[in-house]
């Protein structure tokens, strides 16, 4: 029996007659909504997107989308339930008054709601010189109708692709350029590609991959400039180290920035690294004091880790979009004593030059990694990541049936070097060091990122792993 | 119809590229490229490959009737 009926009633009738608004109409709003929905919520429920499409899966469009298989509006998000929302689609949200409980939107409507949940994700970063930026040709890839514009590029056989970055979604794109026999460059500032997220050793051995499929890989220097020729199209771009490279199609692909701007001035911990939330996605104000009615999920959620010594972390990772957006759900519908805690063990996945990588943990919170099974030699490995004695995540190239066995791992926190798994162990099983580079250092920004331990922390301050 | 499937489920064990040839392909010995949008005509083939997918990895939409209720 609970002890305040009041408050039970007043959830109660929340449910059946408030009113949720869900800013971002992306994979964490389209399932935020379908959660509240099997939660009971027969509410007003409105969803506001920027782009003008519903809710589509973007993980294809560096992939599939890009080598043509499937055309660009081919991703659409399968509905597992009905919604009965309000979409209001094609225009941004430009701000939230907290004191009135409303959300602005671009075309001067405002949208009130008794609770609101944050999905707004991130958007590609920009090439940072504008007018080489509007070159024809110059693109960025988070869209499917900046996917469309790209595959309609390399279907038109450009003479050279020039990605800037080596992120997975640079290396996604340049295996695809290579599947259609494209001729590509990547240029990596960093030491390899993918060394952002899973460190130098790991990233010497993608930059053989790179090179042995017949990419043009340069690391170790950044794009200087941009060239165009008379009739405004991209031709040629200058690198640091003095060489150019004559392209006619570039793909800059330089990490993503989250979409907390339109939370200017309304008072909650929202900047650079996202939109700081307890682990039951609750967002936090500027003073770190928790609030009540405001709920975060998905790439812009900043919430804090049990299992890394309860820093902050930003995941843009898929199932935390789907996770965070449904704990978060129950939590808006909830009282106190059923509430969720969102506590993922981070995983994801990239395909590229025909190889399943896939990771658990957070790899970048690593000092060492040891190789524990299969063969680099042959493309087809696992390898933990450890940290003072104990095992913090793990990768897998055309391993994937044995990350399970080191995501339990992870999750109680066991020993490291890890026991061996099965068969077909490598001969040296030394740890070596991870080799991350020092999260200072400008680069693609990383997709996983601990960001410390101050909730009201706005700027870019990385955790730097003691070494 | 739509699907997605979720690729920190799959293991590649590839039951759906032989039941579903046209939409589902190893790219490599077990990297999954699916078409997240196949046509209808597709339907019974995608079906059989969910079923069976031994870690349940792909999520199929499910029909909604004229009331907002989704069919089993």
């Amino acid at each position: 029996m609970n002890r305040w009926p009041l408050l039970t009633d007043l959830v109660s009738a929340f449910k059946a007659r408030g009113q949720i608004v869900i800013v971002g109409a992306s994979l964490a709003g389209l399932r935020g909504a379908e959660a509240l929905r099997n939660a009971g919520f027969s509410g007003h429920l409105t969803i506001i997107g920027d782009e003008p499409h519903e809710p589509y899966d973007r993980p294809p469009l560096s992939k599939q989308v890009l080598a043509g298989w499937v055309p660009a509006d081919h991703t659409k998000l399968p509905r597992l339930r009905a919604i009965d929302a309000e979409w209001r689609l094609g225009v941004a949200a430009t701000g939230l008054d907290r004191a009135n409980q409303r959300v602005r939107l671009a075309d001067g409507d405002q949208v009130p709601f008794d609770r609101l949940l944050i999905a707004t994700g991130t958007r590609a970063r920009q090439w940072p010189n504008p007018a080489e930026a509007a070159l024809d040709g110059v693109f960025t890839l988070r869209t499917c109708d900046e996917a469309a514009r790209v595959r309609a590029r390399l279907a038109a056989r450009p003479n050279r692709v020039l990605i800037i970055g080596a992120g997975f979604i640079g290396s996604e794109m340049a295996s695809v350029c290579r599947e259609l026999d494209l001729p590509v460059t990547v240029a990596e500032r960093g030491s390899a590609p993918l060394v952002g997220a899973l460190g130098g050793a790991i990233g010497a051995i993608a930059a053989e991959i790179q090179r042995e499929h017949g990419v043009d890989l340069r690391t170790g220097v950044s794009v200087a400039a941009l060239e165009g020729d008379d009739g405004g199209h991209v031709r040629r771009a200058y690198l640091s180290d003095g060489t150019t490279v004559d392209a006619d199609v570039v793909i800059v692909s330089l990490g993503s920035i989250r979409n907390t701007e339109w939370l200017d001035g309304a008072g909650l911990a929202a900047g650079f690294w996202g939109v700081a939330c307890d682990a039951g996605c609750r967002a936090f104000d500027i003073n770190g004091v928790v609030t009540d009615t405001i709920f975060v999920a998905g790439d812009v959620a900043r919430f804090p880790h049990a299992l890394y010594e309860y820093q902050l972390i930003a995941l843009e990772h898929w199932d935390n979009a789907v996770r965070g957006a449904e704990i978060a759900a129950h939590n808006m519908v909830s009282l106190e004593a059923e509430r969720w805690a969102h506590l993922p063990l981070p995983a994801f996945w990239s395909n590229q030059f025909g190889l399943n990588i896939k990771s658990v943990g957070v790899c970048p919170f690593g000092e060492e990694i040891v190789f524990t099974q299969g063969s680099v030699k042959e493309r087809r490995f696992a390898a933990a990541y450890g940290r003072r004695g104990r095992i913090v995540a793990a990768v897998t190239f055309n391993h994937a049936k044995w990350l399970e066995y080191y995501a339990a791992q992870i999750e109680r926190s066991a020993p490291f070097p890890p026991a061996p798994a099965g068969f077909d162990q490598p001969g040296d099983m030394k740890p070596v060091p991870a080799a991350f580079p020092d999260p200072r250092t400008p680069t693609a920004t990383p997709v996983v990122v601990l960001t410390g331990h101050d909730p009201t922390e706005r700027g870019a301050v990385f955790h730097v792993p003691d070494r | 119809m739509r699907i997605v499937v979720d690729l920190n489920r799959c293991q590649g064990y590839a039951q759906c590229a032989f039941l579903a040839p046209d939409v589902f392909q190893l790219n490599g010995e077990e990297a999954l490229m699916y078409d997240p949008n196949p046509d209808d005509a597709k339907r019974l083939q995608v079906l059989r490959a969910a079923e069976a997918c031994p870690v349940k990895a792909i999520v199929v939409e499910r029909p909604v009737d004229a009331e907002g209720a989704t069919k089993s």
